[in-house]
């Protein structure tokens, strides 16, 4: 019912070859999501093509480019919903030189697919997408290994590739993974269970997008508030009202709490929240709402409000993994802005700890230049203060990007750690 | 209490923060408001994301000169009742003064000539960033926009080069005559849109219910009978029992037969329904990239 349908994001990573493009038209067309007129539009192109079946990946091409080159080349965004969830799919391109779109298309994320050719096992690519799940702390990890109907949805096959993937995933931090033997092309597990694979207990994959709970993703400890912008009313009935609009980003406030004021240190209490419907006694994140304080206190954009007994760390100096996203070369020495919640700072990349092969997932300490799609630990000297969580506890005060003043165009973006 | 958004109240906040974010890091933001169902909601949401206060955001209006009687009347009601400012940017100026070329043929149009007119509307105006109501799941290469989405100094936007967009950290900072487009309701489908119109109970131009028309039956589109709209020789006038799913331009906003006569009816409607909502829109069946050309020229 409408009242508690949530929400599920996920993404999606993987080359045209590994039926990435069927599998979630399989999964929009099996949900019922596509209109008749689309439908049709594909069936004359795959007519037209020569295909006796409709092609499935038709539906989630989107760009004349990527049409013309049969590749996905940028993040794109479906959707689909069912009874009790509305799904929000960020699906990216796989090839190694789009490891950006990927970090990207991970960064909201509550789950990955990641897709397994079964014929083709686990390959490098298959270890590059975990890897960048795991970085960007994605809970839950989906294998579909799919083309089942290829090795003729043989158990062994499966399981084989169950085994390699665990023996290498065992050291990435990531709390849940499971297995899904599937045909995309054939529409096996996907939505509806599979006949031809009758050794396999588990749940389709809609079954287990529905299922995955997503409860406990959400911080609602550590109360974290940064201002997006004061707010200024004397006019009409509102007499004097003066409150900072933002979005809690983890964490819950009451009327009556204290709260501090970073930076600056400075003490006050909520008198009032204003939230979407009007004044209320709490909130709690990711609501957007506005605070009002019982004092008059110096407070812009940037300035973050948290409880007295629960602070978040300040810093000059830190150390982060960062991956590069411009096509614009880092310059060494160069001062970037580090924009972090809704605050922005100058930084300088001090030193280069190690650079990610991203072929073979090793750390190279030898590497001192940085280019587009690199995954690196550097270590930042930061020009003034700012508060900070560790990423793996909290997303949205342990991330930040890295802006060349000069051209505008955001370098990288980095995860504190 | 349970500390759980539900999919409208996670859709509205994240709208909420977009908003925020953009009167915080532009100088002179607008709303692009056309009267469509879409534009309604983002000014819903901006009334809601600044309240007590006002909407610190000007309405503006790409005008075509093509309008519904009754999305202007509506339009000027909800200036007035959200004390907002309105500017319109009309189409007739730009072809008066030679920057747009009017279109000739049968299937002339002024779809793509709103480009240039809202491109004019925002220089003169000194606009640095339009809101609009664009959402994902309209259309193929809306699927790739961004919350943020950066146009050069000619207003193009180069979908091949799009910044990152990570977490929620939008970057928006730009160059002297530069500008964004920000879609604060990107992740929003169609159904959503009337889901939430349900829930708010947000008011609506009356062309989205059902009501009695001369409709003109042009192959599969049914369109408005009006003064603007070129006759075909193989046009049928009807009177049929319609209402409109997408509101712009009156020559090339298809209607449907329905019975719809409010909002919960119409999300019966199109659950039970199975067609792209785009899908009588004239304007995009020209190719199968119109959308994405467009907007590469400066389209919404």
């Amino acid at each position: 019912m409408a009242q508690t349908k949530d929400i599920l994001r996920f993404t999606t990573a993987g080359s045209v070859d590994d039926g990435k493009s069927t599998l979630i038209g399989r999964l929009l067309y099996d949900c019922k999501q596509i209109p008749q007129d689309q439908i049709d539009t594909v069936q004359r192109i795959s007519e037209r093509k020569g295909l006796t079946d409709i092609d499935l990946s038709l539906f989630t091409d989107g760009l004349k480019d990527e049409r013309a080159q049969g590749i996905t080349i940028d993040v794109a965004y479906r959707y689909f919903t069912t009874e009790n969830r509305k799904f929000i799919i960020a699906d990216t391109p796989g090839h190694l030189q789009y490891t950006r779109n990927m970090v990207t298309g991970a960064s909201t994320a509550n789950a990955a697919i990641i897709l397994i050719d079964a014929r083709k096992g686990v390959v490098e690519q298959t270890r590059r997408h975990s890897f960048i799940a795991s970085l960007l702390q994605i809970q839950h990890l989906i294998v579909c290994v799919n083309k089942m109907d290829l090795v003729n949805y043989s158990k062994e096959a499966f399981e084989q590739i169950v085994s390699s993937f665990q023996d290498f995933s065992a050291k990435l931090a990531i709390v849940d993974v499971q297995f899904i033997p599937i045909s995309a092309l054939q529409g096996d597990n996907v939505v509806h269970r599979s006949e031809k694979i009758d050794w396999y207990q588990g749940a389709t994959l809609l079954h287990t997008l529905e299922n995955l709970s997503v409860a406990n993703e959400i911080n609602l400890i550590d109360f974290r508030f940064p201002v997006q912008h004061p707010v200024r009313v004397d006019q009409g009935s509102v007499q004097d009202y003066r409150a900072y609009a933002g979005r809690i980003e983890s964490g819950i406030v009451r009327v009556g709490d204290e709260v501090i004021v970073l930076p600056g240190n400075q003490g006050s209490k909520i008198k009032s929240i204003m939230g979407m419907n009007g004044p209320q006694e709490e909130a709690f994140a990711p609501q957007s709402i506005s605070l009002e304080l019982t004092d008059e206190l110096d407070i812009s954009r940037g300035n973050i409000l948290v409880k007295p007994n629960n602070q978040p760390e300040e810093v000059r100096q830190l150390s982060a993994m960062i991956c590069l996203m411009s096509s614009q070369a880092y310059i060494p020495g160069r001062k970037y802005i580090l924009r972090y919640t809704t605050n922005e700072v100058k930084a300088l990349i001090k030193s280069i700890l190690y650079v990610y092969d991203m072929e073979s997932l090793k750390r190279d300490e030898e590497q001192t230049a940085l280019q587009t799609n690199d995954i690196a630990r550097v270590s930042l000297q930061l020009a003034g203060p700012i508060y900070i969580d560790e990423y793996c506890k909290n997303k949205a005060t342990g991330s930040f990007i890295l802006i060349d003043e000069q051209s505008n165009q955001t370098l990288a973006v980095g995860m504190i750690s | 209490m349970n500390y759980r958004l539900n999919y409208l109240e996670e859709l509205e906040a994240e709208a909420v923060f977009v908003l925020r974010e953009t009167f915080a890091q532009f100088q002179n933001p607008c709303i692009l408001f056309s009267g469509g169902k879409d534009s309604i909601v983002v000014t819903h949401l901006a009334a809601k994301a600044f309240a007590p206060g006002p909407i610190p955001f000007t309405l503006l209006h790409i005008d075509t000169g093509h309008n519904f009687p009754e999305t202007i009347q509506f339009r000027d009601e909800l200036v007035e009742r959200l004390n907002v400012r309105l500017v319109v940017g009309k189409v007739e100026d730009s072809i008066k003064d030679h920057t747009v070329q009017e279109e000739l043929g049968p299937n002339a149009n002024r779809n793509r000539a709103q480009s240039i007119t809202l491109l004019e509307s925002m220089e003169s105006n000194g606009f640095d960033a339009a809101i609009g109501g664009g959402r994902r799941d309209e259309e193929k290469a809306r699927a790739k926009e961004r919350f943020f989405s950066h146009r050069d100094a000619f207003g193009q936007w180069d979908p091949k080069n799009q910044g990152p967009e990570i977490w929620h950290l939008y970057n928006g900072r730009k160059n002297q005559g530069e500008q964004f487009r920000i879609f604060p309701i990107s992740n929003w489908t169609e159904l959503d849109v009337w889901e939430y119109m349900l829930k708010e109970n947000i008011a609506l131009p009356s062309l989205y219910f059902t009501h009695d028309r001369p409709c003109v039956r042009r192959k599969e589109s049914i369109l408005a009978q009006s003064a603007y709209l070129i006759p075909h020789e193989s046009d049928k006038l009807v009177d049929l029992n319609i209402r409109f799913r997408t509101i712009g331009d009156m020559t090339i906003s298809g209607a449907m037969e329905s019975t719809a006569s409010t909002v919960a009816e119409i999300i019966a409607e199109l659950k039970e329904m199975n067609q792209s909502e785009r899908g009588n829109r004239a304007d995009d069946f020209r190719s199968e990239s119109s959308m994405e050309d467009r907007k590469k020229e400066g389209y919404f």
